[in-house]
């Protein structure tokens, strides 16, 4: 078994060794290549074959398929899929100590970035692809794929978090408008309350919901640069900022009339089930999640776009606040053929052949909102484009798990117990606090 | 103890050599003849003691040197301090705690629900069929139990089957034609306030100037189906209008009777003077409402508390409090049926005479079971008991499938806890470890108390 370790080794060494040797003469004509080449017929990867995991199947499958099958046309390489499945890092894991990882994959947090650079399993991105990712990324989005300066992944496909999803029926029978500011919206759930109908259909069970409001709202009263010292546990949770932003939570929160169910019945609704209260059973009237929830309320019987609308998350501050979750292509091994595939979902060019398919949102910001097929997915794309620099990723994704991702712990539980007795500002930033503690010591 | 257990483990060996010798099997000499070489009950033993080595002993070993270090993998010793915090962090007291509860209701409803059905069985025509259907839950996996339990207690009435027991035996006795979650007008403008969950006039009101009491919030499925346009009405005494203060799509006034507003009927409307009901009237279909015969004078006009009160909804399972109650109500669900089926083994074992005897001598049947069945089934019981102690101990999926996300830290066990910490998102195997070695620490008298009734039962 030592033997086979150390051959192993050897294989790995000597595919290093190669791919050093390599990089000075051919990494750079193919860079340059790749770019200018693309109309000449000249294919720089001929021959060369890539494998790249991530989770998607079924139709989100196909249609990263399609952008791939872009690239082979463009290079010549041939790229295999691999789906790993909803856990990602258990799939991944086992492949990097055999010492086989896929050349690129897609991870779903970018907390995984920095977990697989401590295993020393990711590559640096070639100056070629840093280069790619200034022209097409906001700095936010860079630093957000780098450990210590160096630049491992790049953010390829966003989910968009700040979004209310209303029923357009319930608005016009109160007879409001979408709010654009958090007073409007506010003012419009006592309308609709005063109407019959609950505004407010929260996921309570689903911590990760709470999060994503808690989010849009501190975002948007504090500002992103304390929205990034909050993410990384540089200012406590103890701040005021975090007391102002889960006092405006509790203007909506904390009123019985604005809840369906009520709190007890509040708590005890998860993802999906909110979404059919709004849609399905028609007892409410908004649900405060991301652009996956057009997916239910289709399952629901709603179509997008008539009884199924949205409106961008009220300005409750001085920023508008866009909030996005996503996934991350780094590059596994040091190869010409690696590089460029990266390269190229970074790219406007790999960015719009994707944008055409329906189902993705480009954190892209040189992909023109005019490439999506639909008219939802444009106005989406418009407010990523359009909120620039402020654009932040999803906070309880960048912390460890067991603060920001684990049922019954964390920020979950504190927010779940926070919307279940709104009033206690104070105590729910001391529960927060105490939970950060423990998690990033 | 352990003297006891040493002393009862040479006796199989020496009796088993005395078994097959007919002569005395004294002298050393001729046991040495007659037992297995060392050789061959080293060959024998073998396997079982590496299987066991590497299945049992090897993750005992290996979990408690892992306890003693922290998230990272061996690379910061903690000592005991994974154990500290277990005792110090509310979270996982909360989990000690719940399992103490589930130790001690637990077992106790299964052994005496089993023992009941047990005995009870013995006396009515279709046992068979009745037994099958008691044990029935156990042919359904603990995580099929929990979603079948997780759909009972659901909230709605009209999902969950306890809570539409509940409400149907509630609405049996009392039916409620109120208007849940209405509510006045608020505001500075408003002519009526909230009080005591009713509505009252802010001003003291007079004959001849019609009532005005604005309510919002009449969910559509309440709206009474013969309400009518609202109308104020005209004319002598007091008189007045409630009525759904909102007009479809927005544009109505506050505060005033539009166009298609819609009157509230059925509501029960008090005029107050000095703290004492003077008259009560009901709004017509039309909201409009007049008190009869009523001496002049100022008065509030109140709508009592009972117009707004919801009908019963039932309990609320899957809350905070209730829900571990619940989990163990489905817990003995799915137990209960093998508790009586192994008391109705053993009550099938006990002597028939001396029931007989007992009968004969003048005994009460609770005579009977107090003093000769449960006596004679003490074994079994026992058995029973600690089974579903270990059982309660190690309870996971149930709790992980019935509790809500959002009450999981207050339904959580130790062993749920374990695997929350080490693997469900808490990547800390140190804590997980000491969790998992503090269970075993708590299993490890009952599996002893287990293991000497076997060996009792033996000889």
């Amino acid at each position: 078994m030592r033997k086979g370790r150390a051959a192993a080794i050897l294989a790995g060494l000597a595919v290093a060794v190669a791919a050093c040797g390599n990089a000075p003469t051919t990494t750079e004509p193919t860079a340059s290549g790749s770019a200018s080449a693309s109309g000449g017929g000249a294919k720089p990867l001929q021959g060369v074959k890539l494998e790249v995991a991530a989770k998607w199947t079924g139709a989100e499958q196909k249609n990263f398929e399609q952008v791939l099958k872009a690239f082979t046309e463009k290079t010549g390489a041939e790229v295999t899929y691999a789906s790993t499945g909803e856990d990602t890092g258990a799939y991944l894991g086992p492949r990097i100590q055999g010492k086989n990882p896929p050349d690129v994959a897609i991870l779903p947090q970018p907390g995984l970035v920095q977990q697989y650079v401590e295993q020393n399993a990711l590559k640096p991105l070639t100056p070629e692809v840093v280069k790619e990712v200034d022209t097409n990324y906001t700095p936010y989005w860079k630093e957000l794929g780098s450990v210590d300066g160096k630049v491992y992944g790049v953010l390829v496909k966003a989910a968009h978090k700040s979004l209310v999803w209303y029923r357009s029926q319930a608005f016009e029978d109160a007879g409001v408008q979408p709010p654009t500011n958090w007073d409007e919206l506010v003012k419009a759930a006592q309308t609709v309350a005063d109407s019959g109908t609950p505004p407010f259909s929260f996921c309570g069970a689903s911590g990760w919901t709470l999060t994503d409001l808690f989010e849009n709202v501190y975002l948007s009263t504090a500002g992103p640069e304390n929205y990034d010292k909050l993410s990384k546990h540089e200012i406590p949770w103890t701040d005021p900022t975090v007391g102002a932003a889960l006092e405006k939570i509790a203007q909506i929160a904390g009123k019985a009339d604005y809840l369906v169910d009520g709190t007890s019945g509040t708590m005890q609704t998860d993802f999906p089930t909110c979404v059919t209260k709004v849609y399905g059973t028609d007892k409410a009237a908004m649900v405060i999640e991301a652009d996956f929830v057009a997916v239910e309320a289709v399952n629901a019987g709603a179509k997008v776009g008539e009884e199924a609308k949205y409106f961008p998350f009220p300005k409750a501050g001085d920023t508008t606040p866009v909030v996005l979750g996503g996934d991350v292509a780094v590059a596994m091994k040091d190869s010409p053929g690696a590089m460029a595939l990266v390269q190229f979902l970074a790219s406007k060019e790999g960015g719009e052949v994707w944008a055409k398919l329906p189902g993705y949102l480009s954190p892209n910001k040189n992909v023109s909102p005019d490439n999506y097929p639909d008219e939802l997915t444009k106005q989406l794309g418009q407010t990523i484009v359009s909120a620039g620099d402020a654009v932040r990723y999803d906070m309880s994704d960048l912390a460890p798990s067991a603060f920001g991702a684990t049922d019954g712990k964390g920020e979950w539980k504190v927010l779940q117990d926070f919307l279940r007795n709104p009033s206690d500002v104070k105590g729910t930033q001391e529960a927060l606090e105490a939970e950060a503690k423990k998690a990033w010591k | 103890m352990t003297e006891r257990l040493n002393g009862r483990q040479d006796p199989p060996a020496a009796s088993s050599a005395g078994g097959t010798s007919t002569g005395p099997a004294e002298t050393p000499r001729t046991r040495k003849r007659l037992g297995p070489s060392p050789a061959v009950a080293i060959a024998f033993l073998l396997p079982a003691a590496l299987l066991l080595g590497i299945w049992v002993v090897y993750p005992i070993v290996y979990s408690f040197v892992r306890s003693l270090f922290g998230a990272q993998n061996f690379s910061e010793f903690v000592g005991l301090g994974n154990y500290i915090s277990i005792f110090t962090d509310p979270g996982t007291l909360t989990t000690i705690r719940n399992n103490l509860i589930w130790v001690i209701v637990a077992p106790i409803i299964v052994t005496t629900l089993g023992l009941i059905f047990a005995v009870l069985t013995e006396r009515i025509k279709w046992a068979t069929a009745f037994k099958l259907i008691v044990f029935m839950p156990m042919a359904v996996s603990l995580m099929a139990a929990g979603v079948i339990f997780r759909l009972v207690y659901e909230q709605s009435p009209d999902k969950g089957l306890a809570n539409a027991v509940l409400t149907t035996v509630a609405d049996t006795f009392s039916s409620s034609q109120g208007y849940p979650a209405a509510r006045p007008r608020e505001g500075d403008q408003s002519p009526v306030a909230a009080q005591d969950g009713g509505v009252v006039t802010k001003q003291p009101v007079q004959a001849g100037q019609p009532v005005l009491i604005p309510i919002v919030g009449v969910k559509p499925e309440v709206m009474p189906s013969n309400a009518q346009t609202a109308k104020t009405p005209a004319g002598e005494g007091l008189s007045g209008v409630v009525w759904f203060d909102f007009t479809q799509g927005g544009g109505g006034r506050n505060g005033a009777v539009d166009g298609a507003e819609k009157g509230l009927p059925g509501m029960t409307v008090e005029a107050v003077q000095n703290g004492q009901v003077a008259a009560t009237a009901t709004t017509a279909e039309d909201g409009s409402f007049r008190f009869e015969g009523l001496a002049p004078g100022s008065y509030t006009v109140r709508l009592p508390k009972s117009n707004f009160e919801a009908s019963y909804g039932g309990l609320q399972w899957l809350g905070p409090t209730l829900i571990t109650p619940a989990i163990i109500g489905a817990f003995v669900w799915v137990w209960a049926g093998f508790a009586m089926v192994l008391l109705a083994a053993g009550l099938a074992a006990i002597p028939r005479d001396a029931l007989e005897a007992a009968r004969i001598d003048g005994a009460t049947e609770w005579q009977v079971f107090r003093r000769i069945t449960v006596p004679l089934l003490s074994p079994v019981l026992l058995v029973v008991f600690v089974t579903m102690i270990i059982n309660t101990l190690k309870v996971f999926d149930l709790v992980f499938i019935i509790a809500p996300a959002s009450v999981q830290p207050q339904a959580n066990v130790v062993a749920l806890e374990m695997w929350r910490v080490s693997f469900g998102g808490g990547n800390n195997q140190g804590l997980g470890s000491a969790l998992a070695i503090f269970l075993l620490v708590l299993v490890l008298p009952f599996m002893i108390m287990n293991i000497r009734r076997f060996r009792r039962g033996e000889s």
